[in-house]
């Protein structure tokens, strides 16, 4: 493309980057310097090199946490994207459950993430709560508060409770733009359920699902208020993901160092796979 | 490849029709002949579309009966009927290869790969896209995607009729001229069952045994083309075929000669009873421009190069001519009408006319 250079352009991107400055560059390297220093409170700080890098690296608490978030953004991306696809797959396509079912999908979506977290805590609890109750009531036995599999049960439900509606959303919008003539002609082809599926419907779902891939990923690989606000990171540390671990150190111990440095690693491991996706879904474009 | 009887059908895509005008197709009753070629012809809307579909099964008609060689195939989904259809606008896989495009209906039937790998080839040579055939779909132009979808259509050899709405409507003209040859290449050797819709009249008139006209959700007219020139059934016919289209004009008739104003114009026999709204039609190819009859003025001269087309004025009506090139119009001009030119039609449709 032959476009001419124009330097006032960057005038125009200023006061953004000033702002991104502000907001996301000064804080950050406020936390670089929080990383590479000691403090015992009052201010004063001492010089600690890589000593919490190397700690962190070398601690089992941060590989365990690291491990728990990566099981658990596997599990409910394996629920979620499915499920998602078969939910959008089998809504309708005209009439009036169109409206409806859109809106019942954005409602969990609505939700402020702690209200989320409550209602959850409050459903699955054995005195008081709807479905911890019930449960009790019929034989099975379910604590979230002590058994560690069921406060994972209990979290990865209401992941998929909370947003498997976006996975929806996004594959609905690529189903709808699927126009009728398609359908027809694998009709007269004679494909079956599976190929409409294979070589229509998915094809047209491809670009979306990346992206609803993508989103799920990073913010399950992030999560902590709804965890945090329902099993608190336990029973045990059975629960406790990166983020949690990490204000439990920053300001629940007020490690200010190895907290700061843990942030950078987090960060830079968000950081290291966004750039990946972002390369695969590139590469997917450019083969277009 | 079959007979196909289309029985009295009717559709309407609303749940509860009332009316005729509910209906996209009024009614339909009409037989295509094993091995033989149609076009289907006629304006936008008038249910072309509507009517292939319920032959191939993607629509089941509201009212009326299906046959294929005399079997009832109305509850038969299109699988069932094994019918091939190309498309209005192209459709294409687009994450497969063009071969495996073309592949595609038959390996959804199982036939065998080596048969499969055969037709493919033929198929995409005929197209014209045999070097293109490791390539994604995706990446192609819209005239080769349609050539895809088309030889999609053509890939099976077992089917009851292959059926195009429109094939060629994205596809450049020399190509299209290609491509139709081809199709009447196939046709004969074959001998499919073929039913192809247009709304262009020269792909309708040469591409087909049999040209149907349908107007309106219903067939006016079955006919050769020559039969649609000479004898339109309905003045739609005459409007639409032919360009310029048949003059029409309202009449009186009295006997043998029928009165436009002030003039009286001789028939070639009295039409049998010619009631209702009486109209005389004559294409422009049988008005005869000369020395003597109905005195005319002429509004414009237009030079198509092989024959040129008078517009001119009679009794305050639009009436066309064709003359030849090399024929020039005279300096009172009269007009005449060729009798073997004139058709009679009361309320629209065409009537006979006795000794
Ligand atoms: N899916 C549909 N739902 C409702 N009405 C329809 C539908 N498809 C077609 N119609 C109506 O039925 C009538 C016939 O349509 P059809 O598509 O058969 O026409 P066509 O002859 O194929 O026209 P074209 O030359 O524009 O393709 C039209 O009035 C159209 O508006
Ligand atoms: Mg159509």
């Amino acid at each position: 493309m032959d476009k001419t250079w124009n330097n006032k352009a960057w005038f125009l991107v200023l006061p953004v980057l000033v702002l991104v400055a502000f907001t996301a560059v000064i804080p950050l390297m406020t936390v670089v310097n929080y990383s590479v220093q000691d403090t015992f409170g009052n201010n004063v700080f001492t010089w600690a090199g890589t000593e919490w890098f190397e700690e962190l690296l070398s601690s089992s608490r941060f590989w365990e946490a690291m491990v728990r978030n990566l099981i658990f953004s596997f599990i409910i991306l394996a629920i979620e994207v499915p499920l998602g696809i078969f939910i959008a797959l089998n809504m309708p396509k005209k009439g009036w459950g169109v409206p409806m079912c859109l809106v019942l999908m954005s409602l969990p979506l609505l939700i402020p993430w702690n209200v989320v977290g409550t209602i959850w805590q409050v459903f699955g609890r054995n005195d008081i709560g709807l479905l911890g109750y019930y449960l009790n009531a019929i034989g099975i036995d379910y604590n979230y508060v002590q058994d560690p599999f069921d406060a994972w049960v209990t979290i990865i439900v209401m992941d998929v409770w909370h947003w498997t509606s976006l996975v929806v959303l996004l594959c609905y919008a690529g189903l709808v733009s699927i126009p009728d003539a398609f359908y027809q002609a694998a009709k007269i082809d004679g494909a079956s359920r599976w190929a409409v599926f294979r070589y229509i419907q998915l094809p047209k779902m491809q670009r979306v699902l990346l992206i609803a891939v993508l989103l799920r990923f990073m913010d399950s690989f992030m999560i902590y208020t709804e965890p945090f606000v329902v099993t608190g990171g336990g029973p045990g540390n059975s629960t406790t993901f990166l983020s949690i671990d990490l204000v439990k150190t920053a300001l629940g111990q007020f490690d200010l160092g190895p907290a700061a440095a843990m942030s950078l690693v987090y960060f830079l491991i968000i950081l290291l796979l966004s750039w990946v996706f972002y390369t695969v879904m590139t590469n997917y474009d450019a083969e277009r | 490849m079959a007979r196909i009887d289309v029985n009295h059908i009717r559709h309407s895509y609303l749940p509860n029709p009332q009316k005729d005008a509910d209906f996209a197709l009024r009614e339909v009753h009409h037989t295509f002949e094993d091995g033989g070629a149609y076009a289907l012809l006629g304006p936008s809307g008038c249910g072309k579309t509507t009517l292939l579909n319920i032959i191939s099964g993607l629509l089941h008609p509201s009212h009326g009966q299906l046959l294929f060689n005399g079997r009832d195939v109305t509850g038969l989904s299109t699988q069932e009927r094994n019918i091939a259809q190309v498309f209005q606008f192209p459709v294409i896989y687009d994450t497969m290869t063009v071969y495996d495009n073309l592949a595609f209906p038959l390996r959804n039937r199982g036939v065998p790969e080596a048969d499969v790998d055969r037709k493919v080839r033929e198929t995409l040579e005929m197209i014209d896209l045999a070097s293109w055939a490791k390539k994604k779909a995706r990446g192609l132009t819209a005239d080769q995607k349609q050539k895809i979808s088309l030889g999609r259509g053509l890939v099976r050899s077992d089917v009851n009729a292959i059926l195009f709405d429109e094939p060629l409507t994205v596809i450049d003209p020399h190509m299209k001229w290609v491509l139709r040859s081809q199709l009447k290449q196939l046709h004969r050797r074959f001998g499919y069952t073929m039913v192809y819709v247009t709304h262009d009249q020269t792909e309708a008139l040469t591409f087909a045994d049999q040209v149907v006209v349908m107007y309106d959700g219903g067939i006016v007219q079955i006919g050769t083309p020559a039969e649609l020139f000479e004898r339109p059934r309905h003045t739609f016919v005459g409007y639409f075929i032919g360009s310029p289209g048949m003059n029409v004009m309202p009449v009186a008739i009295d006997g043998k000669t029928a009165t436009l104003g002030s003039q009286r114009i001789e028939l070639p026999g009295a039409p049998k009873a010619a009631g209702g709204a009486v109209e005389l039609g004559i294409r422009p190819e049988y008005v005869r421009l000369g020395r003597d009859g109905m005195a005319v003025s002429i509004s414009k001269v237009e030079d198509l190069g092989r024959h040129k087309v008078v517009r001119a004025k009679l009794e305050g009506r639009d009436i066309a001519a064709v003359i030849g090139e090399d024929e020039t119009v005279p300096a009172e001009p009269k007009m005449r009408f060729d009798p073997a030119g004139i058709n009679i039609y009361a309320d629209s449709w065409r009537v006979e006319m006795g000794a």
